[in-house]
């Protein structure tokens, strides 16, 4: 399927669950979703059978500057050999996404990762905790915005 | 939860001894392996939660090598000095790293690079493949307790990190692809020494299968150990050999081609199941073997119809990709190694995301380990043969 079909069939079936799309003019054609309807798309991208996207590639957060945040999905169907992007736009202050691990588990680390760096809440994850800093650092490292602290646990960080 | 289970999650397998019933079940106790334990390959940590001498639950504790390379890239003046970091993640195999980097820049700049370029770099990434599944393979070898087939392998490595350090001057890590180009242009002599190498490889991949591959306490190590089946594998996005080794024939050089490989002939080798289930820790090992065979493979048609030509002449001055993003992968020897760029307009990364293959080969770990047996971990997490480098960045 190519991507403006794909596009369609998301759009006759979550109507208000798709927010934005494009689809020409880019390497990747991307849709966005809303981030309180991504759990029931994602169901319905693996599980239909004009679809059947079994493979999350890559899940990653990414600041998009003057205060949203996004959680970007790169899908891959092995079987149909099609892909689509997924994209969910979250602002900083109220960062919360529904998780996905429970449709395919290797979100379970890209989604701490993305917590981690950025700071987004996966509703519904199993275990949201950090993953690459330590448990109990201040500050998510990857927004734009983010200071390096002085000191970590009464240490001087250097530089 | 709707995802995909092992048999042992899903429960159809008692996680005690059979036999012995559930009246010898012990308390539950939790025991620290790594971050220093020498079968860990780099500074990883797993909390192994045992029942008896059973394992209930492993949980990989990451983050040791973290160095904000995500961070760095964001910090950098241009595209061009992002090639050294990327060197780092996957350390024994740079210039797949590089290559897959490469690739991407070129795509979203839509630069066409020279034949002789293409096929040099392709020559470089299978290289780099013998070089990291030697590495794999010996290591592994060495984690069951077989330390011959370890000097073999590091033997047959030096062969090739020779071939790269006259081409560029360095071993191990290279920043020789350069974005449209790459750094030096292979010596004349280069051609000769590939077509060499490949002959003296051949039969030492034999000696290596009488060594390891097809020994008797090999196989009792490794065979119906750790089964990852193929629908589970998928579900966790795994790839590379722990993918091809759980069954599901995919290789992203094959699938979705790059550069310049839908010229070559080659196979992608995928477990059987020969000495046991399909998809345990040695059909894993052994797709490493037989990759190795087909990547000598595609050298030798490289190196025959390689081109002449300038290697720089594509180089561009100034990099400045316009707006826009992409994500483009590669066939590392570990697995699918992706890069996501986000380019603002400006000269320097707004967003590099890698997608490390090992990160999400690891991440399988636990459904791999749950009611094996404490020594068996060891087998299980050398046959996922993860770079710590990688998965932390």
């Amino acid at each position: 399927m190519i991507a403006q079909e794909l596009y369609d069939l998301l759009k006759t079936t979550f109507s208000d669950g798709i927010l934005e799309a494009k689809l020409d003019g880019v390497i990747d054609p991307w849709v966005s979703v809303a981030p309180d309807r991504i759990l029931d798309v994602a169901r319905f991208l693996r599980d239909d059978e004009r679809t059947q996207f079994d493979l999350l590639t890559l899940l990653s957060g990414v600041d998009m500057t003057k205060g949203t945040l996004a959680a970007v999905y790169h899908l891959y169907s092995m079987k149909r050999n099609h892909k689509i992007v997924l994209k969910t736009f979250v602002p900083e202050t109220h960062p919360h996404v529904q998780s996905v691990a429970s449709i395919w588990r290797t979100a379970d680390w890209q989604e701490r990762e993305a917590f981690d760096m950025y700071g987004m809440i996966f509703d519904g994850h199993p275990d949201l905790r950090r993953i690459l800093m330590p448990d109990d650092w201040d500050g998510h490292p990857l927004r734009k915005d983010y200071q390096v602290p002085e000191f970590y646990n009464g240490m001087k960080v250097p530089y | 939860m709707d995802a995909t289970l092992t048999e042992v999650e899903k429960g159809r397998r008692p996680t005690t001894i059979p036999g012995l019933g559930r009246a010898l079940r012990t308390e539950e106790m939790v025991i620290s392996m790594g971050p220093q334990h020498p079968s860990t390959h780099g500074v990883l940590r797993l909390d192994i939660v045992v029942d008896g001498e059973i394992v209930a639950d492993v949980i990989p504790r990451i983050g040791y090598l973290h160095r904000c390379f995500e961070k760095h890239c964001e910090h950098m003046a241009n595209y061009q000095q992002v090639i050294p970091y990327v060197d780092r993640l996957d350390y024994v195999a740079a210039m797949s790293n590089e290559f897959g980097y490469v690739v991407a820049m070129e795509k979203m700049l839509k630069i066409q690079v020279p034949e002789r370029v293409e096929y040099i770099r392709v020559i470089m990434a299978e290289f780099s493949r013998i070089v990291s599944h030697l590495i794999a393979i010996g290591t592994y070898g060495l984690d069951i307790g077989a330390w011959t087939p370890f000097l073999y392998c590091m033997r047959d490595r030096e062969h090739v990190l020779d071939i790269f350090e006259e081409t560029c001057g360095a071993r191990l890590l290279y920043n020789y692809m350069w974005i449209g180009g790459l750094s030096h242009d292979v010596k004349p002599t280069f051609k000769d020494k590939v077509l060499e190498f490949c002959k003296y490889f051949r039969p030492n991949i034999k000696e290596l299968n009488d060594l390891l591959s097809y020994n008797k306490i090999f196989i009792d190590r490794t065979a119906s150990v750790g089964v990852l089946p193929g629908d589970v594998a998928v579900n966790f996005g795994v790839s590379g050999p722990v993918l091809r080794g759980s069954g599901v024939q995919w290789d992203i050089r094959k699938n979705d081609p790059y550069s310049i490989y839908n010229r070559f002939d080659f196979d992608i080798p995928f477990g059987k199941g020969e000495k046991g289930k399909v998809g345990d820790c040695w059909d894993r090992y052994m797709v490493r073997v037989h990759e190795m065979e087909q990547s000598v493979n595609i050298i030798e048609q490289a190196a025959k119809q390689l081109p002449e030509g300038d290697v720089q002449s594509a180089i561009p001055k100034r990099i400045r990709p316009e707006a826009g993003e992409i994500y483009m992968r590669t066939e590392t020897p570990k697995g699918e190694l992706g890069y996501y760029i986000i380019s603002d307009g400006t000269a320097s990364p707004f967003r590099i995301k890698v997608r490390p293959p090992c990160f999400v080969n690891l991440s399988a770990l636990p459904a791999m380990c749950r009611g094996a047996m404490i020594a068996d971990i060891i087998a299980i997490l050398g046959s996922t043969d993860v770079v710590l480098g990688e998965v932390d960045r």
